[in-house]
């Protein structure tokens, strides 16, 4: 801090610390009641979740206590029909594999087209295309994720349609490539702040000792940063767990189990938009099976940022 | 939300950006409706469509109330809202003061929201249910029930669909019903096309639903549970119109809407064993059977004294016919809407479909609708 550079600011400090009205007391008891008023603040965070949580939990004891509804058939089964059918079925595999398939195609594109974008950000190009590409990274981020659904029903599909065979107009390829484009600005970001933050010393050792510009990025820079590249990768995965409106618009509305993304499956949180917007009735038993579709999700993404610590964990490299 | 209406809404392509352009429009259209009844003109060319010349002049001469103000509440099946819609977008035209929001989660769910006492109106594509008529005994609220149009419930299937000419209730059975559970088209007639059957159906808590369930099922039996499903007959016809072996049902107006896109299926009629394909000729002599079905809309007894209500409702019922042919219903005969604006003067409440014991009524619109067969509480 260039101290002599600003003269306002000292004389400011001079008088705030001159005032000749401070009290010691007067002082302690400011501090004090600013102390909690920031620890009200953290606390907030908690209390939010704490109390979703509270409300996720008694609503899926609710819905475990109908009599329709049994453990072993929610977690056993892989048939999810709460409103057709004679045998209402709830067996949660089925919107869990819809949403495990949509994220895997969306993280078979958005992993390795971020990383690799973010090695050349990184390590390759130019400023001038850095200062181009950045911004143009940050506008795809910004997009509504109702664009993106809309994009994926009517661009995409119909795309998909001309070149495979049998693709249904709702279907898990187009809605998982949407959430692939959606997740790949957050990969893409992460890893080249992660990469950039690798020491330069590091590099011009490895220039030292006579690697080529692919070496030093592949073999010194990306194991270097590992720790905060598979931090954005998890970071992504459970973005596209979550993601809502894509899928709701272009995944389709039949929970089965299924590999095939040409054909239409429903994700957790497809079923919730579904069930939320009108077709229910209230405080029955598909009405709180929403609760416990919430809480199985919940429960995923919880388990994914503890891997996720533990994993950071173990690869962190430190240089200090 | 009363200028989102009109029907060549339902006529937009798959919905969401030509809704808008529809919302934009027709808000400038109203807009200027206070000061130029030239405009109401000129909306009713716009949406009619295909509406003869004489109806749609009846709806063009009007003149404009802004002294009486309210808030008519419409919610239910999604099957009568395009009747409700354009029934609210004309009346707002004459009492640009009423405000009338018409909502379209599902017949159930309407009449749960009617029963509760949250809205005046409840769009119905079934009469009421034994059970419904008891819960709204029970919360006291009485209602007049009155027939608005006929359906025809139109079974489609893709455009490029060579193979599908027609198709029997036994048929359908196969394809929709838990017991059939046809996988693939070569497992509902022999010699078609061995490719995995598609299939959309509108959400339970659809009148159009229920009405199907218990034709193709019948009381007891259960529509399979791998069907995709959407409250949003939006949804339904780009499901089927994208997928080249789905088959799905709605109610006539969404496919008359969209029938560049879809092909209806013409359906053996059990008796004569004819088949017959849902025109408005067809649905109203009843011939499509046992696809055609009135439409209903339910009016709160206790509300009807609030002048708002009592006017839109007398609206609603004096142009239902040319609503109905707008929208791509078909009118009920004139006298059923005269039975029915007579109830409404004289507040004369309970449904026809049901016996006092509580048993189902069913027939004709012409042979239920009857003073004697009403029943109240």
């Amino acid at each position: 801090m260039p101290s002599a550079a600003s003269p306002e600011l000292s004389t400011a400090v001079q008088q705030v610390f001159a005032n000749p009205r401070r009290s010691l007391r007067g002082t302690r008891a400011r501090e004090v009641i600013i102390y909690f008023c920031l620890i009200l603040c953290a606390c907030f965070s908690i209390l939010i979740t704490v109390s979703i949580l509270g409300v996720l939990a008694k609503e899926t004891w609710n819905f475990f206590q109908d009599e329709d509804v049994t453990l072993a058939n929610f977690l056993g089964s892989t048939k999810w029909n709460p409103t057709l059918g004679s045998q209402h079925s709830f067996g949660i595999w089925a919107l869990v594999s819809g949403t495990m398939l949509i994220t895997v195609i969306a993280m078979a594109i958005a992993l390795p087209l971020g990383l690799i974008s973010a090695i050349y950000l990184s390590e390759y190009a130019p400023t001038r295309v850095r200062d181009i590409l950045k911004p143009v990274l940050e506008i795809l981020a910004g997009i509504p994720t109702v664009v993106y659904g809309f994009f994926a029903l009517m661009t995409i599909t119909p795309m998909l349609q001309r070149v495979l065979s049998e693709v249904n107009v709702f279907n898990a390829l187009g809605a998982g490539i949407a959430v692939g484009i959606l997740c790949f600005p957050t990969v893409c970001s992460l890893s080249e702040d992660a990469l950039r933050a690798v020491p330069r010393s590091l590099r011009e050792a490895a220039y030292g000792l006579g690697g080529t510009r692919f070496d030093v990025a592949i073999k010194v820079v990306l194991p270097a940063a590992l720790s905060g590249i598979i931090s954005a990768f998890l970071l992504a995965v459970a973005r596209a767990i979550g993601e809502t409106m894509i899928v709701a618009l272009a995944a389709g509305s039949r929970p089965h189990v299924t590999i095939d993304p040409r054909e239409d499956v429903q994700t957790m949180t497809g079923y919730m938009v579904q069930m939320a917007t009108g077709d229910i009735s209230n405080y029955d038993v598909e009405y709180y099976s929403l609760y416990a579709v919430a809480f199985t999700l919940f429960v995923l993404t919880l388990t994914l940022t503890m891997i996720g610590n533990i994993v950071r964990k173990r690869f962190r490299e430190k240089y200090e | 939300m009363t200028n989102r209406a009109l029907p060549f809404i339902v006529s937009s392509r798959t919905g969401l950006l030509p809704k808008l352009a529809a919302i934009g429009l027709c808000c400038s259209l109203w807009g200027c409706n206070g000061t130029d009844s030239t405009a109401g003109k000129n909306t009713g060319a716009a949406g009619s469509g295909s509406a003869p010349a004489s109806d749609a002049a009846d709806l063009e001469k009007f003149e404009v109330n802004t002294e009486l103000q309210g808030k008519v509440l419409v919610d239910g099946s999604s099957t009568v809202f395009p009747i409700s819609e354009a029934a609210a977008s004309e009346f707002a035209k004459r009492y640009p003061n009423v405000n009338i929001p018409v909502g379209s989660s599902g017949t159930g769910n309407g009449f749960e929201r009617f029963i509760t006492g949250q809205i005046e109106v409840s769009d119905a594509s079934r009469p009421i249910k034994q059970d419904e008529f008891l819960k709204a005994k029970e919360a006291g609220v009485d209602f007049v029930e009155v027939p608005v149009a006929y359906d025809g419930l139109t079974i489609v299937v893709h455009k490029a669909n060579t193979w599908v000419d027609q198709l029997t209730v036994d048929e359908l059975k196969k394809i929709f019903t838990e017991q059939g559970m046809a996988k693939n088209w070569s497992d509902v007639r022999a010699g078609w096309p061995e490719n995995p059957i598609q299939i959309f159906a509108p959400g339970t808590a659809s009148g159009t639903f229920d009405y199907f369930k218990e034709v193709v099922a019948g009381k007891e039996g259960e529509l399979r549970s791998d069907m995709s499903t959407s409250e949003d007959d939006n949804v339904l016809v780009t499901g089927v119109s994208g997928s080249p072996h789905s088959i799905g049902f709605f109610g006539v107006a969404y496919f008359e809407a969209n029938s560049d896109k879809l092909k209806a299926v013409p359906i053996v009629n059990p008796k004569t064993s004819s088949a017959v394909m849902p025109t408005p000729a067809n649905i109203e002599s009843g011939e499509y059977s046992p696809f055609s079905r009135p439409l209903f809309i339910y009016v709160a007894a206790s509300k009807m004294g609030r002048p708002d209500v009592k006017r839109f409702v007398q609206f609603y019922v004096e142009h239902a016919a040319t609503l109905a042919q707008q929208t791509g219903y078909v009118a009920l005969p004139q006298e059923i809407y005269d039975r029915a604006l007579k109830n409404i003067k004289a507040k004369a409440t309970g449904t026809h479909y049901l016996t006092a014991e509580g048993e189902k009524r069913s027939g004709s619109v012409m042979d239920v609708f009857q003073d004697a067969n009403r029943t109240s509480f």
